[in-house]
């Protein structure tokens, strides 16, 4: 990594699509940030930068935007998924700047929108990361040295901008207002809601109490109770007043 | 950011102003017989329209328009517009001129805003094309140039998928952030509130594909439905009716994009008022521009390719004032404030392609060089003379 490219000063710069994320790792947290020039880490003073990742633009056309996006850590690796589609898993050591680029994942063909992690949950075959795209393709995903794809779960012509992952439930936002639940193993949907008037812009979830929040461009905010049908164990939800 | 986007915001704009002069010229139209020499018929309207509709659909033009490129600043567009309604006949003061890229600015902020789809863009910008035919209906050879432009406007957008579009929603509402002038025909039906902000419709036909919102469907393992739960969702929504069409001609469905000026309803927008966003702006236009070069050689470009047809003879230009007096124009140009202003370059545009290298020549001959200059390429220092002047 280096120090910030070009002749633009910091902080003047033209208006950006970027993404920042705060990645907890087990022994250090870092800072993500995402632009149309590249990745950049630093501490989580936010002002030593550790590792600075250049997009490479080789295959991109020239009306293709060149842009990351798409942040979230699982284990000791941060992923970060690109405008082409590609996944690039960085492995973080405990400390220092000795970042390495150590996998990119093929398996999205439009450029990614999110990227959701949770810690596994202890047993062997479980999924704990899931990527979303431009076409609302989903890939359910493994991490590891090697990362395996699990399940692929195929849009249907409208983008995924948002996707989280609690309890081996996938929740998923879409540019139609609709948010999905699937089975992470199965890749099964087991619900449907029709949630928003218009495109869904995030989704947020809080862990401890498994209520999924959905916002969307139609200037609604709803909140969501996500449960497990005790007698079948399929994916319930109730909407929250 | 969508490097295809300039296509998008321009032809939308161009739309725009044309209504807002069409408007303006009926407004102060005089029977053709009863005019004086300094008043405007319905002929110098046709005529004025005419002049900048065949400029703006110009082949060449339009060449420079589509290609791939970024999106560079409100003042640097400003320029082109300003030397498009000087096209004829017409002439502009800056206050009205001003006036009017406000009024074009806003009117397309709203409608894109309110697009139901990202791909809805599409829709409201062959509206636009659509009355702009409507205004050349006797003109064979530029409602010709306009079909063709529809023709490439299809061949560009019209593969493009729903992820791409969000990508030039997006590109397009960074472009028009924090822009919140008040426009008297929007606080009036009350889409736009006292503090410059759209009202954003929580009631009517949902986008098309989309499910009108308060029902969730759950499943089991073999995809049966199982269950089925309605809730309150807030809004008032019903289905979408039909889907718009994006044929040459058709029933676009949609009204974001039509003529919402008429004779009766003069359009005023307000300078003063809520100064908390003017403070977000005074930010913005302090900062020195890091792409001022590149926006240059932007309006270079793209004003190299505009053709502007000189009245032959001697003729007097005609003043068009878009506000009720000329007392009320100066007044305006008085009361601007500072943060709202556009410091707009004025190059004299020519029909020359080699514009850069005669502005270059032209500042030379009024430059006084006192040190040596640091700056390492000619649009360093194309840059560095427009600053000394």
């Amino acid at each position: 990594g280096g120090g910030l490219e070009g002749p633009c000063e910091p902080g003047v710069r033209r208006a950006d699509l970027g993404a920042v994320h705060w990645c907890v790792l087990p022994f250090r947290v870092l800072l993500v940030l995402t632009s149309h020039r590249g990745i950049q880490m630093y501490e989580s003073n936010g002002n030593t930068m550790v590792y600075w990742h250049a997009l490479d633009s080789g295959d991109a056309s020239p009306v293709q935007a060149v842009f990351a996006r798409g942040i979230a850590a699982s284990g000791h690796f941060i992923s970060v998924g690109t405008w082409s589609g590609r996944v690039l898993v960085f492995d973080i050591p405990v400390k220092g700047p000795n970042i390495v680029l150590s996998e990119e994942l093929a398996g999205h063909q439009t450029p990614i929108t999110d990227i959701a992690t949770e810690p596994a949950q202890g047993q062997d075959c479980v999924a704990d990361m899931v990527t979303a795209d431009d076409s609302g393709l989903l890939c359910v995903w493994r991490s590891g040295p090697e990362f395996t794809l699990l399940t692929r779960i195929p849009g249907f012509g409208v983008p995924c901008p948002s996707v989280k992952l609690w309890q081996g439930i996938i929740a998923a936002g879409y540019g139609n207002g609709q948010v999905h639940l699937y089975e992470a193993t199965t890749g099964n949907l087991h619900v449907q809601i029709n949630a928003h008037a218009r495109a869904i812009c995030a989704l947020d979830l809080a862990p401890e109490v498994g209520k999924l929040l959905s916002a969307g461009e139609d200037t609604f905010v709803h909140i969501w109770k996500l449960s497990r049908s005790p007698e079948s164990g399929y994916i319930e939800v109730s909407p929250l007043p | 950011m969508s490097v295809r986007t300039l296509p998008l915001l321009f032809l939308n704009l161009g739309g725009e102003m044309l209504y807002i002069l069409d408007q303006r010229l009926r407004a102060q139209n005089i029977p053709g017989d009863k005019a004086r020499k300094d008043e405007w018929t319905e002929v110098d309207r046709k005529r004025v329209l005419n002049d900048i509709i065949s400029t703006m659909f110009n082949r060449k033009f339009m060449e420079e328009l589509f290609k791939p490129q970024e999106l560079y600043s409100k003042k640097a567009l400003r320029t082109v517009y300003e030397r498009l309604a000087h096209a004829s006949i017409m002439k502009l003061n800056q206050a009205s001129m001003d006036k009017l890229y406000d009024l074009m600015t806003m009117a397309f902020k709203y409608q894109v805003l309110l697009c139901p789809r990202p791909k809805d863009v599409l829709l409201v910008t062959f509206n636009h094309l659509d009355t702009i035919k409507g205004f050349i209906q006797d003109s064979p050879t530029i409602l010709q140039q306009v079909d063709e432009t529809f023709r490439q406007l299809t061949e560009i957008y019209g593969g493009l998928s729903a992820g791409e579009f969000q990508l030039i929603r997006q590109t397009l509402l960074i472009f028009f952030q924090d822009l919140h002038i008040r426009v008297s025909m929007f606080l009036k039906d009350k889409v736009q509130n006292n503090n410059g902000h759209f009202v954003l419709p929580v009631s009517g036909p949902v986008p098309w594909g989309t499910e009108v919102p308060g029902l969730i469907r759950m499943f089991n393992n073999k995809g049966e439905e199982v269950k089925r739960i309605e809730f309150k969702h807030g809004g008032n929504y019903v289905p979408a009716p039909k889907e718009g069409s994006f044929e040459l001609y058709g029933d676009r469905v949609l009204k974001l994009g039509t003529n919402m000026y008429s004779v009766n309803r003069p359009v005023e927008t307000r300078m003063s008022g809520s100064s908390k966003n003017l403070a977000s702006r005074t930010q913005e236009s302090i900062a020195p521009n890091p792409l001022a070069k590149e926006e240059l050689n932007f309006l270079a470009r793209l004003m190299g390719g505009m053709e502007i047809k000189k009245p032959s003879g001697p003729e007097p230009g005609f003043r068009l004032n878009l506000f009720t007096t000329d007392e009320e124009e100066e007044q305006a140009a008085l009361t601007r404030p500072e943060e709202l202003s556009y410091e707009v370059i004025n190059i004299q545009a020519t029909q020359d392609q080699q514009r850069s290298k005669e502005l270059a020549q032209i500042m030379g001959e009024f430059e006084i060089m006192e040190q040596p200059r640091l700056s390492t390429s000619k649009g360093d220092d194309l840059l560095a003379m427009m600053d000394e002047l």
